[in-house]
């Protein structure tokens, strides 16, 4: 089939960016839409022209780093589905298709379809782990834990730390991303002793980072290739709450 | 530098060997410790968990991964599990069990002592994830869950559903995290490591490009640790994530450090067959697919009927007709080179004839679909999003794929390459696989050797040498330096007409084609013609457009490609010379009538150390022998 794209292409983090269309010929809907990609930069290599930079690494879906929004929704169309996993057989002949970079303050563009997310490593680093050097723990089986607990620990820290939810949120807020490993951590045994720190420092983090606030649109739920549960948030915001009382 | 191979393999019994080199080492004195700097590269489940627990010991630390985060390494992307002789299951595991079946796996080529080493600290890995909350699977009762993964005859494996590599990798991020935080890690992202810099014979920094502003620089510190993952990739296509590459341990081995057995990879037989020319990457599905899936083709050549059409008595269930006691379980590289012989005799199915089935039919007849489902969710649906075909109404098309590289840089018993300083940990040296890797055995290795094993040694070369010795920018820092910008500038220069991932392409074929699955002599010759002449075009033609000065993913891959394009020779010598058949490495002219691998243990029972003599000229040989005393050299039989 034969699209026609077009795609943000911005040289460099200081310098503006504009829209700029190409064509794709001879697309195959078994190629994914990564790969379409690497068709239309082969193309475009060859006539001399600087081919598209996007970030992308496992193409499996696990490792966080594609991050293209596709016609407005980050990810594309496809539920429960990163970009490196969505496959052209969802696009028809002749459609047009609109590719960008995560929009957010807290993400600026580096190049073309690429930004910058260390404002989530530095959310992690305020207190996103638990306290447990190596060496000199208890057994594994000493911690019992329920398995709903366990269960429901692993939906949450199920998390590949892209950023769509930020990219999709109207208010540009990390709220799904620091309630999931607020929750996962909070969930354990093993995690609780730090919950009340853990969950003050990773919120003001988010807070000075630049990320905006929860207004409950619950838009990051619907682009999170995990699927990760909004229902987090509402578990952070009592975390939240049990840390501000205890003082 | 001349290569000496000294494997400091301590004395004494087999079980007492660790606990006794560990009081015998030297340790650093508390005060001092935050004198030493030690660079690690990588921030996978080896690299990361180093940098973690280096720093928490008091070190500083330079940590520097290719991705925009640590926790992105491709560590993140192993499914099925992690192996440990915790022998929660009561079924008979224990710590000699997991070594010697380790050692049987890897075929009798790999070194015991480190063996056995690893799999006494594989307990520690599993209480030291737990206390960090990685959520693996629990029972009803609250305890750890266990399954039995990759043929094994006991539950050994913990898992966090299927994504335990990046459970593992989380966990080892998040204690990173926390070391950065404390500013005793400084982490470096989109940063490569083009160049180990030796100083007085010693591994004294690197050099890196920063991939955003296209700017080298030089980092020293007073040892170097490598955790930069294995070299599948110069397959071109593999289940490795695109960035993964050789350079890194390339570099080093250009620098003297020796490449030991580079002809051991890992064909993995349960991935999605390649769809097109396009294809960039192939996905793996998690082997336990097995358990229940029956493998099959088509008894006539040819036959491209559609699956369901294709009468029982059509069919051959060949691993269950060849291994009838293992069948659909034999182990991995068993089971590809079956499909492989399958597809070569005619037989493989859809519509490029590279691909066998997997069929879920008699399961679901026998447990229902329900059952399945819950069991394999998930790996059904990822199959149906990349292919388009529902496996629950016919049998899935698999393929093996290159998935994992048993050698790399050659390392002594304290991980210490043969370049003094230099230490390389995790999928990127050679140490305990063999000849082979069994499932859920990389995870526990790299953590092993990250919290368990580095820490100690690297310590015991720490406590000899003054903390700054090399300076801050010695000679050998500049000119390495300026060695990697003029690689750089040569390959802007070039401006040739082919784009890199052509080369890369094409370099793929060769090596699949002649060091894949199957080798033979007369083939791995071919290779070692071709592949300087591909070698030779790259430099004339390849096209990389841009500047050095900015981010160039292109320029990125040009780099690696170089050093595959050179890294694959040492391969084919690897293979040419090792006359004959052993785990991921399989000879044609060396197998038994029914074509089973045929091991030479009276003139192979060595690990294969190859030193950098020059581009283009064969590397130089040098022998580790391997010595068993605690176990008996057998066939591997699956029959
Ligand atoms: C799809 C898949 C599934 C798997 N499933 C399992 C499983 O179930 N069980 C199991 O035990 N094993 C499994 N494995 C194998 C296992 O995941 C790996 O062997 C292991 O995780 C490697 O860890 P590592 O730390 O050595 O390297 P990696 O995790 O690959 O990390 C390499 C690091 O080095 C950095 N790096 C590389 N080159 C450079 C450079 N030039 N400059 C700077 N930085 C660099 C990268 O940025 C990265 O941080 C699987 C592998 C794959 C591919
Ligand atoms: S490239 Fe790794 S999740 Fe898409």
């Amino acid at each position: 089939m034969n699209l026609t794209l077009h795609v943000w292409r911005q040289k460099s983090a200081d310098l503006g960016g504009e829209m700029v269309r190409y064509d794709a010929k001879d697309i195959s809907p078994d190629m994914s839409f990564l790969e379409m990609l690497d068709v239309v930069n082969e193309g475009l290599d060859q006539k001399g022209e600087e081919p598209i930079a996007f970030d992308h690494d496992c193409r499996e879906g696990i490792c966080g780093m594609c991050s293209l929004t596709i016609n407005g929704i980050p990810h594309g169309p496809d539920r429960g589905t990163t970009v490196c996993q969505l496959h052209m057989r969802r696009f028809k002949d002749g459609d047009s298709i609109h590719i960008e970079p995560w929009r957010a303050k807290a993400f600026p563009v580096i190049k073309d379809l690429i930004v910058d997310r260390t404002a989530f490593d530095n959310i992690i680093r305020a207190g996103g782990y638990i306290s447990a050097s190596t060496g000199g723990v208890p057994d594994a089986n000493a911690i019992l834990i329920p398995k709903k607990n366990a269960d429901d620990a692993m939906d949450a820290a199920a998390c590949i730390g892209c950023g769509a939810c930020v990219a999709a949120c109207p208010n540009a807020s990390a709220m799904l991303f620091v309630a999931a490993k607020v929750s996962h951590l909070a969930l354990l045994p093993q995690g609780a002793v730090e919950a009340g720190t853990r969950v003050k420092k990773m919120i003001s983090k988010m807070d000075e980072e630049g990320f905006g606030a929860c207004t409950n649109h619950f838009e990051c739920e619907a682009a999170c290739p995990k699927e990760i549960s909004v229902k987090f948030i509402g578990k952070m915001n009592r975390e939240f709450l049990k840390a501000s009382v205890k003082k | 530098m001349s290569v000496t191979l000294d494997a400091k393999i301590p004395s004494g019994p087999l079980a007492d060997k660790w606990d006794k080199h560990k009081f015998d080492m030297k340790l650093v004195n508390p005060s001092n410790k935050r004198k030493y700097k030690v660079i690690i590269v990588g921030s996978g489940l080896a690299g990361g968990a180093a940098a973690a627990t280096l720093a928490e010991l008091g070190y500083a630390v330079e940590c520097f991964c290719y991705q925009d985060s640590p926790r992105r390494a491709h560590s993140i992307a192993a499914q099925g599990g992690i192996n440990a002789s915790k022998n929660y299951q009561n079924d008979g595991d224990s710590v000699f069990r997991l070594f010697y079946d380790t050692v049987k796996g890897g075929d009798f080529r790999s070194r015991e002592a480190n063996v056995y080493r690893l799999s006494q600290v594989s307990e520690n890995i599993i209480d030291q994830c737990v206390a960090q909350g990685v959520p693996f699977a629990r029972e009803y009762s609250g305890y750890l869950g266990n399954r039995s993964f990759g043929g094994a005859q006991v539950s050994r494996t913990f898992y966090a559903r299927g994504q335990t590599g990046q459970q593992l990798l989380l966990g080892a991020y998040q204690a990173l995290s926390r070391q950065i935080e404390l500013g005793r890690v400084r982490m470096h992202t989109r940063a490569e490591m083009l160049d180990v810099i030796i100083v007085n014979g010693h591994a004294k920094g690197i050099v890196v490009r920063n991939l955003v502003s296209g700017k080298t620089s030089t980092h020293m510190a007073d040892a170097v640790v490598l955790g930069t993952g294995g070299y599948a990739n110069v397959f071109y296509l593999s289940t490795n994530a695109k960035g993964c590459n050789v350079t890194a341990a390339f570099r080093a081995y250009k620098r003297g450090a020796a490449f030991a057995n580079p002809c051991y990879t890992q064909i993995h037989p349960t991935c999605i067959p390649a769809s097109g020319h396009y294809q960039s990457k192939l996905t793996l599905m998690s082997e336990s697919l097995r358990n229940d899936g029956r493998v099959w083709v088509p008894k006539s050549k040819n036959d491209n009927r559609p699956a369901l059409h294709i009468e029982e008595h059509e069919r051959d269930y060949f691993l269950e007709r060849k291994y009838p006691s293992f069948g659909n379980l034999a182990p991995r590289d068993i089971s590809s080179r079956s499909a492989k012989e399958a597809c070569d005799d005619g037989r493989g199915v859809g519509k490029t004839g590279l691909g066998v089935y997997l069929d879920f039919a008699d399961a679901i007849k026998r447990l229902g679909e329900d059952t399945i489902r819950e069991r394999y969710g998930n790996l059904f649906h990822m199959y149906e999003k990349i292919t388009g075909e529902n496996p629950y109404k016919m049998p899935m098309r698999i393929f093996p794929a290159p998935h994992y590289t048993m050698g790399g840089l050659w390392v002594d018993y304290n991980l210490m390459s043969n370049v003094p300083g230099l230490y390389v940990i995790g999928e990127a040296n050679f140490s305990d696989h063999g000849a082979n890797r069994l499932g859920a055995s990389a995870l526990m290795q790299g953590l092993a050797d990250g919290y368990f094993v580095l820490p100690y040694t690297i310590a015991d070369y720490l406590a000899r040498i003054k903390p700054g010795e090399a300076g801050d920018s010695p000679p050998e820092a500049k000119a390495a330096e300026k060695e990697a910008d003029k690689q750089t500038k040569r390959l802007l220069a070039v401006k040739g007409k082919t784009t890199v991932d052509e080369f890369h392409r094409r370099l793929g074929k060769i090596m699949w084609d002649y060091c894949g699955m199957a080798r033979n002599a007369a083939g791995l010759k071919r290779a070692l013609g071709e592949i300087p002449e591909l070698r030779e075009r790259f430099w004339e033609d390849v096209n990389v457009l841009g500047s050095d000065k900015e981010l160039n993913q292109a320029l990125e891959r040009a780099g690696r490609v170089a050093d595959f394009l050179e890294f694959a020779e040492v391969m084919c010598h690897d293979a040419l010379e090792r006359n004959e058949s052993c785990g991921g490495h399989f000879r044609e002219e060396y197998q038994t009538e029914d074509g089973e691998a045929l091991r030479d243990d009276q003139n192979f029972t060595h690990v294969s150390a190859w030193e950098y003599q020059g581009v283009g000229a064969k590397p130089l040989l040098h022998k580790e022998p391997l010595v068993y005393e605690n176990v008996k050299l057998a066939t591997r039989s699956y029959k």
